[in-house]
């Protein structure tokens, strides 16, 4: 069923506004983006399970992790219900090849140092804290609901980017180097949060969603208080990493998503 | 709580009570069915024995993650990623509720972790197996912590207060780890042939650690054949029990498990790998196959590849964070009022 | 070094509001370097189901303590001064202790 769609070049579609209750591609197409970050991001947090530093943290990315495999499946089903083929969010998410994903190039870097999960996690955060607050207030009754839900649960994982940011950047003279250097490494793959196609202006004009491009001064604002707090300095990276919208994605990815759909692949027609 | 603190209004009284009187007191109170706190005088045999129990309970938590949290990036839906994630941040939050109990006791969690992490104390040798397929996952949640219930029910009345307490917080969320782990067996057991093979296989490689391991050695004559080892370990129960630390044998409670589990495994359309396992008329129990105990005793060991692992694997992730830790309070103490920790 | 420990430095009790009306009980303690790392460790620890109200987080060493069992005179009089107790006095359904039930 999963042949590469080249998610560039959607023609243009369906009229938007209002509640969609039939296809709708170009909401789909965006719908999956986001729960595509979701998943990713939650897939490498579930990799420092029982890796933590404390217990308490292997707690604490666990809670975060479940709600991103949440906001994925709210996200998934729901495209799956507008993108005309009637698949489920396992489908989407266990059955497209790693072309197919869309997710951001942040969501799937490899998780380095503690202080680079950190890193991801601030700019990660502080967007998604933007992204559903805005969108709590969609023309789509659905899609504003679930901003309602996954904002207050965001703004609880920005607190712990936040803290650990801070305490970080302010801890010890390696954990200050260990954090400058994650927000170096991290910094050039938080541009393409904030990339839009001709897709999500319309639908952000529509009212559907929220247009990213327009959250990312609020954004660096956010971001910059917490990094001065923390002692240190807000990157000007000189490259800004692109391609995981259209499905171009790092050489980590593949095995990242084999074995994300490995067990699954494994049993073909298998019920779970 | 942490350690008990004296308080100044006792240091001073002219007759402190002598250790007769306060034991016949304690006595009393194990007597009456009372619970002790933290703050009761207590026998130090009573205290030592509770610091291991809740120890070794503690880090069979901790070191439980592994095998089930290796499976968390290859759960084979979303939903049952959502659930194993669930499950494996319950075993974090019950070795932590632990951790606290043994606390109460004097004792400190990054102690006790160092005695686990050098070998002086260890986690239950159950999670020494490796979980080789997803259908291990379901398997674990039946199979062991189904055991583990039956084991840490009478748990929460147990004559400490902390640890009862910490019990029945445990207790409460494990039933929700059994009924998940029947869910995922029975959806394996009405999938494909091959999905109902992995779960046979799972299931003839967890029942053996979940039926001798998750209960300790035989402490009955019902135990098996090996007397020295039935009585050695019905002496330690005894006093566990005369103190109210536990309320019943290991082999009443093995019984009481597979009593429960047979009928769950004939639902399922699973077997279980034991033929002497039958109904007995006459005892009102399962009949099966007492655990042959010295064969079992080279998975309790410390040289076999997966005890090794698993202690690694957790030495890994404290190493690789003492940089974090070291961090965090650096931060606290440049922030805070004093965050040196009162012993 | 201490602070490779896990679990240092300090240990905070922790209260919970799980409804409204009830008042904040003591559920456990957390480990954390600060105030802000406690509250945080003990909602991921304590809160995963339900909805509480509140959570208190308290640095174990500042609370003063007193208990029953440390023959202290804290305790001693509570038990003895029956007066203060409702079941001291008739109830109001009787006339006295020698009275008769209202029918």
């Amino acid at each position: 069923m999963s042949t590469t769609r080249d998610v560039t070049a959607v023609p243009p579609g369906s009229p938007p506004g209002g509640p969609p209750s039939a296809a709708d591609p170009d909401l789909a197409r965006h719908l999956t983006c986001l729960g595509d970050d979701a998943l990713v991001l939650a897939q490498r947090l579930c990799q420092w399970i029982t890796r933590a530093p404390t217990i308490d943290e292997d707690l604490a990315l666990s809670n975060i992790a479940l709600d991103l495999i949440g906001h994925a499946r709210t996200l998934l089903s729901r495209a799956g219900r507008l993108d005309g083929t009637g698949r489920s969010e396992d489908d989407l998410a266990y059955t497209r090849s790693e072309r197919e994903f869309t997710n951001t190039l942040l969501t799937e870097l490899p998780n380095g140092d503690f202080a680079v999960t950190v890193a991801r996690q601030l700019a990660y955060t502080h967007y998604a804290v933007l992204h559903y607050q805005t969108l709590a207030h969609s023309a789509d009754p659905e899609l504003a609901a679930f901003g309602v839900r996954a904002a207050k649960e965001v703004a609880f994982h920005r607190l712990h980017a936040d803290r650990w940011t801070v305490t970080l950047g302010r801890g010890t003279p390696e954990s200050t180097r260990r954090m400058q250097r994650a927000l170096e490494r991290v910094w050039p793959y938080t541009g393409e949060l904030f990339e839009e196609d001709d897709v999500a202006r319309r639908l952000a004009a529509s009212g559907t969603v929220p247009s990213p491009a327009a959250l990312h001064d609020t954004w660096l604002a956010r971001v910059t208080e917490v990094v001065t707090e923390a002692g240190l300095a807000v990157p000007a990276p000189t490259w800004s990493a692109t391609g995981g919208r259209s499905g171009l994605h790092t050489e980590e990815f593949g095995p990242l998503i084999a074995e994300l759909q490995s067990v699954r692949r494994q049993f073909p027609g298998g019920t779970w | 709580m942490t350690a008990p603190t004296t308080n100044p209004a006792t240091e001073d009284s002219a007759t402190a009570p002598d250790e007769e009187e306060l034991l016949a007191h304690f006595d009393a109170l194990i007597a009456d069915g009372e619970t002790i706190e933290p703050r009761d005088w207590m026998p130090d045999g009573y205290r030592r024995m509770l610091v291991r129990q809740i120890a070794q309970h503690a880090h069979s938590e901790i070191i439980g993650m592994q095998p089930e949290g290796a499976w968390l990036t290859r759960a084979p839906s979303l939903h049952r990623k959502s659930v194993l994630l669930a499950k494996v941040q319950d075993e974090a939050g019950h070795g932590l509720y632990l951790y606290s109990a043994a606390e109460t006791l004097g004792v400190d969690r990054a102690d006790l972790l160092d005695a686990l992490h050098h070998g002086r104390q260890r986690a239950s040798a159950t999670f020494n197996h490796p979980a080789l397929t997803w259908a291990d996952t379901g398997a674990i949640a039946w199979l062991t912590d189904g055991a583990a219930v039956i084991n840490q029910a009478p748990l929460c009345r147990t004559s400490y207060g902390p640890y009862a307490r910490a019990m029945r917080r445990v207790c409460q969320e494990e039933a929700f780890h059994v009924r998940q782990g029947y869910d995922l067996m029975r959806a394996l057991c009405e999938g494909t042939s091959e999905q109902r093979e992995m779960a046979q296989d799972a299931v003839n490689r967890w029942w053996l650690p979940a039926v001798a391991l998750m209960f300790g050695p035989p402490d009955t004559e019902a135990g098996g054949a090996d007397a020295r080892t039935a009585a050695l370990g019905a002496a330690v129960s005894r006093r566990a029990m005369a103190w109210g630390i536990k309320r019943h044998t290991n082999d009443e409670l093995r019984q009481r498990f597979v009593d429960t589990c047979v009928p769950q495994a004939e639902r399922l359309g699973l077997t279980l790998p034991d033929p002497a396992i039958r109904w007995n008329e006459e005892r009102g129990h399962y009949d099966f196959t007492p655990v042959d105990w010295d064969t079992y005793r080279r998975a309790l060991g410390d040289d076999t590849h997966w005890a090794r692992q698993r202690i690694a694997h957790r030495l890994a992730a404290h190493e690789d964070g003492a940089w974090v830790r070291e961090a965090a309070v650096a931060y606290a103490a440049r922030t805070d009022e004093p965050a040196g920790a009162a012993a | 070094m201490s602070a490779a420990r896990e679990g240092a430095p300090a240990s905070w009790e922790v209260f919970l509001r799980a409804r409204r009306g009830l008042a904040h009980q003591h559920v456990g303690s957390v480990r954390a370097a600060g105030p802000d790392a406690a509250l945080a460790a003990a909602r991921d620890l304590y809160t995963r189901r339900g909805e509480p109200l509140s959570l208190w987080v308290v640095r174990s060493d500042a609370l003063h303590t007193a208990s029953p069992d440390e023959r202290d005179p804290y305790f001693a009089g509570a038990r003895h001064k029956p007066y203060r107790y409702p079941e001291h006095y008739a109830p109001l359904t009787e006339k006295g202790p020698e009275g008769e039930h209202h029918a």
